[in-house]
């Protein structure tokens, strides 16, 4: 396997200003300090609440937003790595295309005033695929990969079901065969009949096009499914990083058991043990001292306010930031 | 088992659109039991959002209740149908807020941003027991502390958008709860919130039912929830009670194909990592596109010759159990 993605060190702080002058009175540390690696053909998940700086992570690696600092090391078809960090919006121009996004909501990703042949041909003509019979062929094959039948070709957004404007926003993004596809929740919309499919049809192409993806997503469910491997985030930072029967079989961070044991098990014969943790999830304006967690942590000691604890590697390919981590036993959820 | 606090029988919602009718809720029975929780659980135009608006008559144009009943056991053990009252009547008003107690799933939405959370609680409280400012003000706090927000005489004067999503959720259940209500609906109240913070909000109206033996509707999509939080389940599909029954029998003994199809697909944290789901095959059609015979028909693995042409009816499986499919007829 070749490495895809190689990311160091992220950090993304946004100023907060205040005043007549918009002095800047302190930051929002977004992301701060997140670093993963992503191999060809793999699905890392970014997991976490609302605030945990998961999209941030993700619009810095496609180079939405430029990062504070920190690398991102991208391997680029010709097998040369490029960081991405520092490059301009003219030198990003030729990488984009092998980077591409699956968007959440496919009610307003899609141009209404588009037909799905041009929405899907968009990129093939914007990369100089001038003669039109051969977008079009092109754009029959990605129908088909996406399991459309062809006939849709002249129709518009809203004669499709929320499921089939998925379809067509995965056909746009695999337009221009890229190597990495990050996936921003690109499920939680769509009803339960229609998530199974979209979640299989991910797991169909991966296999048949070895593509790379980054999956963002607060559903631990949908996340076990198609995830190798499994990264929590907490408070702009990774508290836990895992292959995914690991993260959920034996999690070592208590951030990932209480996220864990929150999850609502399909069985009324299962009513979990929850364990509920108090108050909300840290300001990224204004951090605990320490571990980010603390405040909420059940395991807490003295050391947690004031140590800030390393991502620190305890089994291979397990790594977790909290001073504890080989002394306490958690709970997990096991596959039956 | 005791009488029902609410009784729905064969209620009908309809829509008419110039396009032509929507049935949103088509022929729906269920019952309502003090301290017990009926979960209602449906795709996207199910209708589970709609019956919960029949049941507080604010079925929006050009929607109406066409047929059937709502029979509310008022406090005063009397018994009045809600679908002949006015919807904006004095009686519908006092019940409304009054007797049923209402969480919608947006709760910034729901919330005014130009009053004090201390404010609207208190307008609450007012509207149905005229106290006095001071007293209501006292209970409003009250209130606040009930739904475990800390510091409840700081934050009666805080305004909503300075409150975290969870929060706002429990000032919408206070809110719901401001004038003693015996029936409480819940229309998809953790949907918005992340799961931590769903745990908390599934745990406090569990704690706030005990205290208060409410008959709780809790009206969700998540199968999850349904699990954790349901006595009884009412599965709906396109406005059809497709099956109900105790939340065991529905879970580990479903009757109807669509409730075996619609466990399977879920996504579950105890399934294998990467597992492939099973899926139901096609969409759920546009409500003007609604197929003849059994609504679930065109996607059911099980269909016969007559689900295609006669729409079945409720057959009685045992224990409690009743589902709406011709798999069933004796």
């Amino acid at each position: 396997m070749t490495r895809i993605l190689d990311v160091r060190a992220l950090r993304k702080h946004f100023p907060i200003r205040r005043g007549l002058l918009s002095r800047i009175a302190g930051h929002v540390r977004a992301v701060d300090d997140v670093s993963f690696t992503i191999e060809s053909g793999e699905t890392l998940s970014l997991v976490g609440e609302s605030g945990c700086g998961k999209t941030t992570t993700s619009r810095c690696i496609l180079r939405a937003i430029k990062p504070t600092s920190g690398e991102i090391r991208f391997r680029t078809e010709s097998g040369t790595e490029i960081d991405l960090a520092p490059l301009e919006a003219r030198q990003l121009r030729p990488l984009r295309r092998q980077m591409q996004m699956i968007f959440q909501d496919p009610f307003s990703s899609l141009n209404p005033r588009m037909t799905i042949a041009e929405i899907i041909g968009e990129p093939l003509l914007v990369n100089g695929v001038i003669d039109s019979t051969a977008r079009t062929r092109r754009v029959e094959e990605l129908l088909e990969l996406v399991q459309l039948p062809s006939a849709y070709l002249n129709r518009y957004p809203h004669a499709f079901s929320g499921g089939q404007r998925q379809r067509i926003g995965i056909a746009r993004a695999l337009a221009l065969n890229p190597s990495l596809v990050v996936a921003d929740e690109p499920v939680s919309a769509l009803d339960v009949s229609v998530q199974a499919q979209i979640v299989n049809l991910m797991l169909d192409l991966q296999d048949r096009l070895g593509i790379a993806f980054l999956f963002v997503a607060h559903d631990l469910s949908v996340v076990k499914h198609v995830s190798h491997r499994v990264a929590v985030m907490y408070a702009g930072r990774i508290v836990e990083i895992a292959p995914t029967r690991a993260l959920f079989e034996t999690p070592r961070h208590p951030y990932t058991e209480a996220l864990l044991s929150a999850v609502p098990v399909p069985d009324p014969r299962r009513r979990s043990q929850r364990i509920v943790l108090e108050g909300d999830v840290a300001d990224p304006s204004d951090l605990p001292q320490g571990c980010h967690f603390h405040p909420r942590c059940r395991y807490a000691t003295e050391a947690c306010k004031t140590e800030t604890p390393p991502l620190t590697e305890i089994t291979p390919g397990h790594s977790v930031r909290c001073i504890r981590a080989t002394e306490l036993t958690l709970t997990g959820v096991p596959a039956q | 088992m005791a009488d029902p606090i609410l009784s729905v029988q064969s209620l009908n919602t309809h829509f008419f659109a110039d396009e032509g009718t929507i049935r949103a809720v088509d022929g729906v029975s269920f019952d309502l039991y003090a301290g017990r929780t009926l979960g209602i659980v449906g795709e996207s135009g199910c209708g589970k959002s709609v019956t919960a608006r029949s049941i507080l008559r604010i079925v929006e144009r050009p929607g109406r209740i066409v047929s059937g009943s709502i029979i509310l056991r008022r406090s005063n053990n009397t018994i009045v149908d809600l679908t002949t009252l006015p919807t904006d009547g004095a009686q519908m008003r006092a019940i409304r807020g009054g007797e049923i107690g209402l969480v919608f799933q947006e709760p910034m939405s729901s919330l005014s941003a130009f009053h004090t959370i201390g404010n609207q609680l208190q307008e609450a409280v007012l509207l149905h027991d005229p106290i006095g400012k001071k007293a209501a003000r006292t209970k409003a706090i009250d209130l606040l502390a009930m739904v475990g927000i800390p510091r409840p005489s700081q934050r009666v004067d805080s305004y909503s958008f300075e409150l975290s999503g969870g929060l706002r959720q429990r000032v919408m259940i206070a809110m719901a709860l401001a004038a003693e209500p015996h029936i409480l609906i819940a229309d998809e109240p953790t949907t918005a919130l992340d799961v931590t913070t769903q745990a908390q909000i599934l745990d406090l109206i569990r704690r706030i039912q005990q205290e208060r033996n409410l008959a709780v509707m809790l009206i969700t999509h998540d199968m999850g929830v349904i699990a954790e939080t349901a006595d009884d389940v009412v599965v709906m599909y396109l406005g059809k009670e497709v099956e109900r029954g105790p939340v065991d029998s529905t879970f580990h003994a479903p009757k109807h194909p669509y409730t075996r199809a619609l466990l399977r697909s879920i996504p579950s944290v105890l399934a294998e990592p990467r597992a492939r789901l099973a899926t139901i095959t096609g969409s759920i059609p546009h409500p003007f596109a609604r197929p003849a015979g059994c609504p679930f028909n065109p996607r059911c693995p099980e269909r016969m010759a007559v689900c295609e042409t006669t729409v079945p009816l409720q057959y009685d499986v045992g224990h409690n159990q009743a589902t709406a499919c011709h798999l069933y007829a004796a």
